[in-house]
């Protein structure tokens, strides 16, 4: 019988006194034992609410109930059959907002640990060799390029190759995972993990290639020409700033060049690797959602005295994920709520003194429904900073757009779709960040998956 | 012959050496004023060095690399048959090239390298090229020959005055309008304080002046915007808008701060290879 009224294992964590000095990953996977408590609290209930919640649809109660009876492999391919990304979906997925949402234990007991579960299968199928890949379908004779390799492209080709497609994959950058690699740090996703997912790709097939700039290196038109179809998964890779005075400061970053820096190039082992990075005493990281948190949290490991999140409404609007906030807090970040900054203020050598920001209370809500901040007048205030990293958001890089003029974009620099969700471009397909400017990893890797799908009809019928 | 494997190496002084690289996809697609992104070995840094040439036909690009630092070093120290790690391009918007009527290109020290290509695509497109090429000594005045090629004028000065006339290129530039040549455009590569002044002078004279910028990079790609610079007011990304800007409204005294940000880290990094190696790399 399952036991759900049993206590919700959250698992362990590295103490954060010592984990704010390294790189290592925060949580630790379940322990059999705490994986085999946690199958037990599942109801299996017959309408899965979990797995209609999940953007990939997958197979939560069946994977959990085979973990209850001990078969890693079996549980391991029963998500792999609508995720070839287990490792990656079980640490950064926002269950909270999916499956573990929409759990009926959730109201009473907790919701059943579904990312923790996903993660344990994950991990543990591969430390046994049991996670394995499918077998490609016979090959069809077609040719598609996924362009970029964040997890859409990642997505999307996994699911193409499995349908016996020859799959290409092209990267920009000198490793594979977009943002999953320049923006997660590895203390939420060890770079081992992205590699192992990758190198599972590679087995089934998908043929991979670095330093390929799509719309520099080589053309749409040119891509066309070859493949017989095309994806595009390129990402946001445009990061926005504030448009304040004092914004090309030294010591002001944009979250991707902190993040990039950090975690692409290793900066924090440098002189060991080449890139540098440089931290002062006080940072203030702007914005609120997860790359604030995970610049922050790469902040406060390369020791300053203080890191301060500063964003503009309160906790409760904050889109970052619930985990990622908590462990910042345990981690000593400190959070300002409800302010705006107005000026980088900058001494004669240039260099970052300060931030000044308004206070703000919050308003109306706005058309999502978050309550709007509105700025209290004569509240201005300076916060002293050395370092300030810029992470509100970011836009669609326009490389590929600016190239192919005959590729419609809506007025945000997105691709635009079609209601069939097709380009304007016939064999052009898109997803993830370029489609959408700036989302969740998971809400990707679906793009990536529901595009695979139109590609394969596309290719049956061409 | 493999992809991103060194072809030619040629020493063109004590710190500056010439590549030839197998690169098929760049050098079909290559064009004047544009970057690549290059890394030698894993844990390297990723580092912008401007095309000097290509060859679509033989699959080659070149590029010319001065030994400023650790990364630059080890560049440098590659061999014939030896290969870069990773190669990404060509990077950058292409210098609009047109028939302006008399140009200035200026180069100083490894900038003339850089400023090459756009000299001999300005001459191609017709225009009359008059060329400054500077340097602290001789030796560091490179590709001259090159250079005369697609010049109608060209004039070398040396801070010594070990080659060409003694001094600076804005007063060799100065003496050409002073001589009555009428020049439309200029465009300058080179350290930032010359390029800030040579401009400044361009502006005086009458002449319209281009400069292509320096700033740090990391992805080349637009998505880091590290490479942040600001012109006519507003701020640009050196790598997808740039490396060349209209030098009009340039702010170089950012440029200079934003890009002395980790000097003292250049050094650690030289130290900690020298340490490693149990040698002097001999940089200036």
């Amino acid at each position: 019988m399952p036991n759900p009224s049993a206590p919700r294992q959250n698992g362990h964590q590295q103490d954060p006194a010592v984990r704010k000095n390294n790189f290592e990953e925060v949580a630790h996977t379940f322990t059999q034992e705490e994986a085999l408590l946690e199958a037990d609290r599942c109801l299996n209930c017959p309408t899965h609410p979990c797995q209609n919640a999940c953007p990939v649809g997958v197979h939560i109660p069946a994977f959990i109930a085979k973990v209850k009876a001990g078969d890693i492999g079996a549980a391991a391919s029963e998500i792999m059959q609508t995720s070839l990304l287990p490792a990656i979906c079980g640490r950064v997925c926002p269950q909270e907002h999916h499956c573990e949402g929409h759990c009926v234990l959730k109201a009473k007991f907790g919701a059943v640990n579904i990312g923790g579960l996903e993660r344990f299968v994950a991990d543990t199928a591969r430390a046994q060799g049991k996670l394995n890949a499918p077998t490609p379908a016979a090959a069809t004779g077609k040719k598609v390029v996924c362009i970029g390799s964040g997890p859409s492209s990642l997505a999307c080709a996994a699911e193409l190759r499995r349908a016996g497609h020859k799959v290409v994959v092209m990267e920009a950058l000198h490793a594979y995972g977009g943002v999953l690699r320049y923006g997660i740090p590895s203390f939420r996703l060890p770079r081992e993990v992205i590699n192992k997912e990758v190198e599972t790709l590679a087995e089934m097939g998908v043929e991979f290639k670095t330093d390929i700039l799509v719309g520099a290196t080589i053309t749409l038109q040119e891509l066309l020409a070859e493949y017989d179809a095309v994806y595009i998964g390129s990402g946001a890779g445009l990061p926005m700033m504030l448009g304040i005075p004092g914004e090309n400061a030294v010591g002001v970053y944009s979250a991707n060049e902190f993040l990039t820096r950090v975690n692409l190039m290793q900066a924090y082992k440098f002189p060991q690797t080449d890139t540098p990075i440089r931290v002062g005493q006080h940072v203030i990281v702007l914005g609120g959602g997860n790359s604030a948190m995970d610049a922050a949290r790469c902040a406060m490991r390369l020791a300053p005295q203080s890191v301060t999140i500063a964003y503009r409404r309160s906790r409760e609007e904050m889109p970052a994920r619930v985990a990622e906030v908590e462990h910042a807090q345990e981690e000593g970040v400190q959070f300002e709520y409800l302010v705006t900054p107005k000026e980088i203020v900058q001494d004669e050598s240039g260099h970052v003194t300060a931030v000044r920001f308004t206070r703000n209370e919050l308003g109306a809500p706005d058309e999502k429904g978050r309550r709007r901040p509105v700025e209290i007048p004569g509240s201005d205030f300076l916060m002293p900073a050395d370092n300030v990293i810029v992470a509100i958001g970011q836009r669609p890089n326009p490389t590929i757009t600016k190239t192919t003029p005959q590729l419609k974009t809506t007025e945000r620099g997105v691709i635009a779709l079609n209601e069939k969700g097709e380009t304007s471009l016939p064999g052009v397909f898109a997803g993830g960040d370029i489609i959408r400017g700036g989302a969740t990893v998971l809400l990707a890797m679906n793009d990536g998956i529901v595009a695979a799908g139109k590609i394969k009809e596309y290719l049956e019928n061409k | 012959m493999q992809e991103n494997e060194i072809l030619l190496k040629e020493q063109l002084n004590e710190v500056v050496m010439k590549f030839v690289i197998y690169k098929p996809l760049i050098a079909k697609s290559a064009k004047a004023g544009q970057f690549v992104i290059l890394r030698g070995r894993e844990g390297g840094e990723r580092v912008p060095v401007t095309l000097v040439d290509w060859d679509a036909q033989k699959g080659t690009i070149t590029i010319i690399i001065q030994s400023i630092g650790k990364s630059t070093f080890m560049f440098n120290s590659l061999k014939q048959g030896d290969s870069f790690l990773n190669i990404l391009g060509p990077l950058g918007t292409p210098v609009e090239i047109k028939n302006y009527g008399a140009v200035a290109v200026v180069g100083g020290g490894v900038g003339i390298a850089e400023v090459y290509p756009i000299a001999r695509a300005l001459k191609e497109a017709g225009n009359k090229v008059i060329s400054v090429l500077g340097a602290r000594t001789k030796d560091l005045i490179i590709l001259e020959p090159e250079m005369k090629a697609v010049s109608d004028l060209i004039l070398p000065c040396t801070d010594d005055g070990s080659h060409g006339q003694k001094g600076m290129v804005t007063d060799v530039l100065k003496s050409v309008v002073e001589s009555g040549e009428k020049i439309n455009a200029g465009f300058i590569i080179g350290p930032i304080p010359m390029m800030k002044f040579t401009a400044k002078l361009m502006l005086d004279l009458g002449i319209e002046p281009y400069a292509s910028l320096n700033p740090i990079m990391l992805d080349g790609t637009g998505m880091c915007g590290g490479c942040r610079v600001s012109v006519e007011g507003k701020v640009r990304f050196a790598c997808v808008d740039g490396p060349m800007f209209p030098a009009r409204t340039i702010d170089f005294d950012e440029l200079i701060r934003r890009t002395g940000e980790y000097k003292d880290r250049e050094k650690t990094a030289v130290e900690h290879y020298e340490k490693d190696h149990q040698c002097k790399l001999g940089l200036h």
